[in-house]
C-alpha cells in the first residue's frame, strides 16, 4: 500500500542552501547538492527547493542548482519560488525538476494553474497555499489564503481557493500554515484536515513542526499524504530516518 | 558502442530518464530521438510518457513512431514506463476511450474515486512509493527484493488479459498490475528513474538484459 511521504524543504539563495526564520537571519546552509545527497541518503521520499533569492537576474544560478541536484539524486524534486510562467515551468522542467510549485502567480492567475497543467501534465503542478486563520473565537473556522511570504491578504477563503486549484488543474497542495510557519508549535491540523475533505488530490501539510509527533499529527490528525519540515532536519535535530522509524511505531505506513 | 534509445515524442521530461540510463550504461550511447530511422538503428529501446493517452498516440502516430513500436517490439529490448507502459495495452479508457499499440493484450481502466466517508481516502492519483510484489522471476528484477518501493503517479492502471504477462503487482484500491512482461518487452508502471537506487538497478538490469 501507498506510503505516507517525508519531504525535507531546502531554501535555496543564490545557489546556496540558506536558514533562516521567515526569511531574516539567513545564514549558509551548504552546498544544495550535499544537503540533497544526505537526505537521500537517510531515506528523504521527495525533495522540495524553494528557491528565496530576492533578485530574477539569479533565476540561471537556479537552473544550475536544480540541474546538478537531479544528475545526482533519483528521487521526485520539487522546485518552488517566483514561478509565474509556462517559460518558468518549462525551463525548471528541462533543468530536471520533475514538479513545479505555483504559488503566489495562482492567485494573480488562476488561469495559469490551467495552463501549465494542460501543457505539462497535472502530476507535475503543485500549488501552494499559504493560510492564516482568520475567524475569531467562537466563529466557525475560516482561513485566508496570503501572498508574499504571509504579507499580503488575498481575502481568498483558503479550503474554497485549495478545491478551485484543484478544478483547475493542480495536481498537488502544498499547504503552509503562516501562523505556524517557524513557530515549532506543529502542524494547523484543522486547516490540513478541512481542506483534504475537499480535495481529491494529494495534500502536503507544511509550516511548525518541531518535534516528530508534529509530523503525526500532520498525517493522521490532518490527514495528510506527506509531511514536509525544514529546520528539524536542517538543524539536525532528527534524521529522515529517525522521523520514519518514530512514524512507524505509531502505525503510519511509510517507506523503510 | 551499443545503443540505447529512449523515444521523444515530445511528451513529459526526459532529463531524468535519461540521465539515469546515461548512469548505468556508461558504455552505451543513450540516444533521445523522434526520428524513427535513428530509433532503429538502436540496440534497445525506452518509451517512457506522462500526460492524457489520447495525445500520447496522437503524438506517436503523427511522428510514425507508432509504427517504429510496433517493429521494434519484434526486434530489440524494450521498456515502457508509465504511460508508456499504458499504450503497450490494447486500450485505454482515458480521454473518452483511445486503442492503443496492443502489445499486450488487455486495457487500461482508472483508478475508482475514493468514497467522501471512508476511512482512509485512496486519492487519485495515486502518487507516492508503494511497494512492487514480484510475480514472475525475470532478469530485471536481479538484486532487487521482493516487495521493495517504487515511485508511482498514475490515475489509470492496466488490467492485463493474460496473467502469465504479470511481472509485478501492486495494491491501491485494489491489486493491480504495476509490471508487465512478455518476450522481449518489459514495462513498469512506476517510474525507475526516481525510484532511487532499486529503481536505477532496473534500470541497469534492463540495458544489460538480452532476451
Amino acid at each position: 500500500m501507498l506510503a505516507k511521504r517525508i519531504i525535507p524543504c531546502l531554501d535555496i539563495d543564490r545557489g546556496r542552501v540558506v536558514k533562516g526564520v521567515k526569511f531574516e537571519n539567513v545564514q549558509d546552509a551548504g552546498d544544495p547538492v550535499e544537503v540533497a545527497r544526505r537526505y537521500d541518503a537517510q531515506g528523504a521520499d521527495e525533495l522540495v527547493f524553494l528557491d528565496i533569492t530576492a533578485s530574477s537576474d539569479d533565476r540561471p544560478t537556479l537552473f544550475q542548482t536544480v540541474e546538478a541536484v537531479a544528475r545526482e539524486i533519483y528521487i521526485p524534486l520539487t522546485v518552488g519560488g517566483g514561478v509565474r510562467s509556462c517559460a518558468d515551468v518549462k525551463c525548471l522542467l528541462a533543468a530536471g525538476a520533475d514538479k513545479v510549485s505555483i504559488n503566489t502567480a495562482a492567485v494573480h492567475n488562476p488561469d495559469f494553474v490551467t495552463e501549465a497543467g494542460d501543457r505539462y501534465g497535472v502530476q507535475c503542478i503543485v500549488v501552494a497555499i499559504d493560510a492564516k486563520r482568520v475567524s475569531k473565537k467562537n466563529e466557525p473556522l475560516r482561513w485566508e489564503v496570503f501572498t508574499h511570504g504571509g504579507r499580503k491578504a488575498t481575502g481568498l477563503n483558503a479550503v474554497e481557493w485549495a478545491a478551485n486549484m484543484v478544478r483547475r488543474g493542480a495536481g498537488e497542495l502544498l499547504v503552509t500554515s503562516m501562523d505556524r510557519d517557524g513557530t515549532k508549535e506543529g502542524y494547523d491540523v484543522e486547516l490540513l484536515a478541512a481542506i483534504n475533505r475537499e480535495v481529491n488530490v494529494p495534500v502536503i501539510a507544511s509550516g511548525g513542526v518541531g518535534t516528530l509527533e508534529h509530523l503525526y499529527q500532520g498525517l493522521a490528525t490532518g490527514h495528510a499524504d506527506a509531511a514536509l519540515a525544514a529546520s528539524i532536519f536542517h538543524k539536525g535535530t532528527h534524521t529522515v530516518g529517525e522521523a520514519k522509524q518514530y512514524l512507524q511505531s505509531r502505525g503510519i505506513r511509510v517507506r523503510t | 558502442m551499443k545503443k540505447v534509445g529512449v523515444i521523444d515524442y515530445g511528451m513529459g521530461n526526459l532529463h531524468s530518464l535519461a540521465k539515469a540510463l546515461e548512469r548505468v550504461a556508461p558504455d552505451q550511447r543513450v540516444i533521445v530521438s523522434y526520428d524513427a530511422e535513428e530509433l532503429l538503428d538502436c540496440d534497445r529501446l525506452v518509451l517512457p510518457g506522462v500526460g492524457g493517452v489520447r495525445e500520447c498516440m496522437k503524438e506517436l502516430q503523427r511522428l510514425e513512431l507508432s509504427q517504429l513500436v510496433l517493429e521494434a517490439s519484434r526486434k530489440v529490448p524494450m521498456l515502457g514506463i508509465c504511460l508508456g507502459m499504458q499504450v503497450m495495452l490494447e486500450f485505454s479508457e482515458e480521454n473518452g476511450g483511445v486503442p492503443a499499440l496492443g502489445l499486450f493484450p488487455g486495457e487500461v481502466v482508472r483508478f475508482p474515486d475514493p468514497a467522501p466517508d471512508a476511512a482512509e481516502r485512496l486519492k487519485v492519483p495515486h502518487m507516492g512509493w508503494n511497494r512492487v510484489k514480484q510475480e514472475k522471476s525475470h532478469p530485471v528484477w536481479a538484486g532487487v527484493p521482493d516487495e521493495s518501493w517504487f515511485y508511482f503517479v498514475h490515475s489509470y492502471f492496466a488490467r492485463p488479459r493474460d496473467p502469465t504477462h504479470v511481472l509485478g503487482s501492486s495494491e491501491y484500491t485494489q491489486l493491480f498490475a504495476s509490471a508487465v512482461a512478455r518476450d522481449n518487452l518489459v514495462a513498469f508502471q512506476f517510474h525507475p528513474e526516481k525510484s532511487q537506487a532499486l529503481g536505477l538497478t532496473l534500470l541497469a538490469n534492463f540495458v544489460n538484459w538480452n532476451p
